[in-house]
């Protein structure tokens, strides 16, 4: 039934670091190298070596530049709705430890497993569906009708169709790794999270505020994306930290002068001191 | 968005339709109405009653029109044999319900069509046959029941086609107010066209309601264009989504993206980043202008002052009308754009 359960107490989701993510893409592949062979695998692949290779990947890592003057980090009002369309430089402020100076963030994007999702709702057969005990959002593999209106209906593009299946694909959370007892239990973990080497991916239970990506979140004030949809993200992405002074983005700041107290030189060197500062 | 031909020709085709069938429904209606003497389109006389809007042909073509643009939807499938299962989901999507009032609007349809052809079974009771049918098929009452369950059922589909788009909201461009209303106009006068063309086959319409089918065209033909004219002028308006919006860094700065997650094209891309509509707008928006509206409206106008071309001008109107509605119904697929494609900044 395509009609959402009611809301779960446990809402498992992913925690994604934009300050540390170092965009090597260790996550994709890790998640298509899983999902190639795990329980919802294949994800096959139309020319794979050849000129122009075509296929699913359930994550896709962009990589932007954000230049200069913005707001300082700690009150930017990251992820908080603006006006559609308003555009930073409605928001510019010289102050920005960022000013000047830009900075790169890799941003990875997959199902960010919304608490009420139009992907689940729109689709005709019942496929797509969001689990009611974890809140997962899969789709039934054997249901689906290839309609595509869940890829139409989801604004953040976690959704891609397999020509070679004639079905959806999505992020499945790696509900068959999370769950799956022949693993150790350190290894139950999503195949992204457990690959990325800068440990910007964290995986928990976003539905307890006591759970380690709970406080994560509150810690760094994590957001989710284009909340005005109304879909309500599970994930959150944590944003970039304040630059630290001092870099390469301040070489124009005068060096501070030093004071020098010449009683104390002996006489050769206040001599010379002399004969410099004229 | 990618324009589909298959969805295209299924938003056209089943709109038609469905105009046309709501149309002959609500002449059923109404009732027939009785008059010695009233001049039929051929210009014989008959002493005879009739429906408004009555033709069998018409009804005909309908049903054609409206099973090949079903059938037309399955192409749009990956799995078309599961096509089925789309029945199941009417609490919360409006595909399934669209499915579901698309097959329901058969079973009156198809009664009536039987009825017109003169299948046997459906004519008891005129020949005093079987007593559970007897008495009331063809009879005023099944004519008034099945007409309005054929108005009904048909605007209930269009109503249901055209909330699958207007309810997505990531697409801006369809998440608006006017696609309903344009949907369900442009469906009735294509509607209005159709049986225009098709009642010249048997010539079964009273002349008057064939007039009147004339001047409806003409008014839809003008509330359509203007209906079309403000959908544009709105979206034209739509802010764009920024990649610094889709990200939640545009607190920081102009957000640029550098590199992209991909070499190739990627589903979303091939379905979503869809560009040429957009280039071209305003010519082919002014195309389907003329040939959606303007032509067929001059034709409608030259058919009443001149009821010996009245003929070939629904034919050629019926043409140029479905040509534009094509042209129309491509834009709005075509120009659309979808928020997803603001991570791409394309």
């Amino acid at each position: 039934m395509t009609s959402l359960p009611p809301p779960s107490a446990k809402k498992l989701g992913l925690v994604i670091d934009l300050d540390t993510c170092v965009g090597c893409h260790a996550c994709a592949v890790a998640c298509k190298e899983w999902n190639d062979g795990g329980q919802f695998g294949p994800l096959p692949d139309e020319d794979a070596y050849g000129a122009q290779p075509h296929g699913v990947w359930f994550n896709r890592v962009h990589s932007y530049a954000v230049e200069g003057s913005g707001f300082g980090i700690g009150d930017s009002g990251l992820g908080k709705a603006k006006e559609p369309g308003a555009t930073s430089a409605a928001f510019s402020n010289p102050e920005s430890p960022i000013a000047n100076a830009g900075l790169t963030v890799h941003f990875p994007r997959s199902c960010l497993h919304c608490e009420t999702p139009a992907c689940v709702t729109v689709c005709p057969t019942g496929a797509s569906y969001k689990r009611s005990e974890d809140g997962i959002v899969l789709v039934d593999a054997d249901k689906c009708i290839g309609c595509q209106l869940c890829a139409w209906a989801c604004p953040y593009g976690a959704r891609e169709f397999s020509i070679e299946r004639g079905t959806m694909q999505k992020c499945t959370l790696c509900v068959d790794r999370i769950y799956n007892e022949t693993l150790d239990e350190a290894d139950r973990q999503p195949a992204c999270v457990m690959a990325c080497p800068t440990r910007a991916r964290h995986f928990g239970d976003l539905g307890d505020a006591q759970s380690p990506v709970s406080k994560l979140v509150a810690d760094r004030g994590g957001y989710a994306l284009m909340p005005e949809y109304d879909y309500k993200p599970v994930n959150r992405y944590l944003p970039p930290r304040p630059r630290r002074d001092g870099c390469a983005d301040t070489p124009t700041k005068a060096a501070p002068t030093e004071a020098l107290d010449r009683a104390q030189l002996p006489g050769v060197l206040r001599w010379l001191d002399r004969v410099l500062s004229r | 968005m990618r324009p589909t031909f298959s969805i295209i020709c299924f938003t056209v085709l089943s709109g038609i339709g469905y105009g046309a069938w709501f149309l002959l429904g609500l002449g059923w209606t109404i009732g027939p109405i009785c008059k010695p003497g009233m001049l039929y389109a051929r210009g014989e006389t008959l002493d005879q009653c009739s429906a408004p809007f009555a033709t069998p042909a018409g009804l005909a073509v309908a049903f054609l029109l409206v099973s090949a643009a079903l059938l037309c939807s399955l192409g749009h499938l990956g799995k078309p044999r599961r096509a089925w299962r789309a029945l199941s989901q009417w609490r919360s999507s409006w595909l399934s319900r669209e499915g579901i009032a698309s097959l329901l609007t058969f079973i009156p349809a198809s009664i009536l069509l039987a009825q017109s052809i003169g299948i046997p079974w459906l004519q008891w009771s005129a020949t005093g046959g079987h007593a559970a049918a007897s008495g009331w098929f063809g009879t005023e009452r099944s004519d008034l029941v099945l007409g309005s369950l054929l108005s009904a059922g048909s605007a209930l589909t269009v109503i249901c086609t055209a909330n699958i788009y207007a309810r997505l909201e990531p697409i801006r461009a369809w998440h608006e107010r006017h696609v309903v209303p344009a949907y369900l106009l442009l469906g009735l006068y294509g509607g209005g066209i159709l049986l225009l063309a098709a009642t010249t086959l048997d010539g079964r319409m009273w002349l008057r309601d064939r007039q009147l089918l004339l001047i409806g065209t003409t008014v839809l033909a003008a509330i359509g264009a203007w209906i079309k004219l403000r959908y544009w002028r709105s979206i034209d308006a739509q802010p764009p989504v920024t990649a610094g919006h889709a990200t939640g860094l545009e607190g920081l700065g102009a957000v640029r993206a550098f590199e992209a997650p991909h070499t190739e094209e990627n589903y979303l891309l091939h379905e979503m980043a869809f560009v040429l509509a957009r280039k071209h707008a305003r010519k082919l928006r002014r195309i389907a202008l003329v040939a959606a509206f303007l032509v067929p409206a001059l034709l409608a106008s030259l058919a009443l002052a001149l009821p010996a071309a009245q003929s070939p001008a629904a034919w050629f109107a019926l043409a140029s009308g479905v040509a534009g509605l094509f042209v129309e119904r491509w834009l709005f697929f075509a120009e659309a754009k979808h928020a997803v494609i603001a991570y791409y900044q394309r």
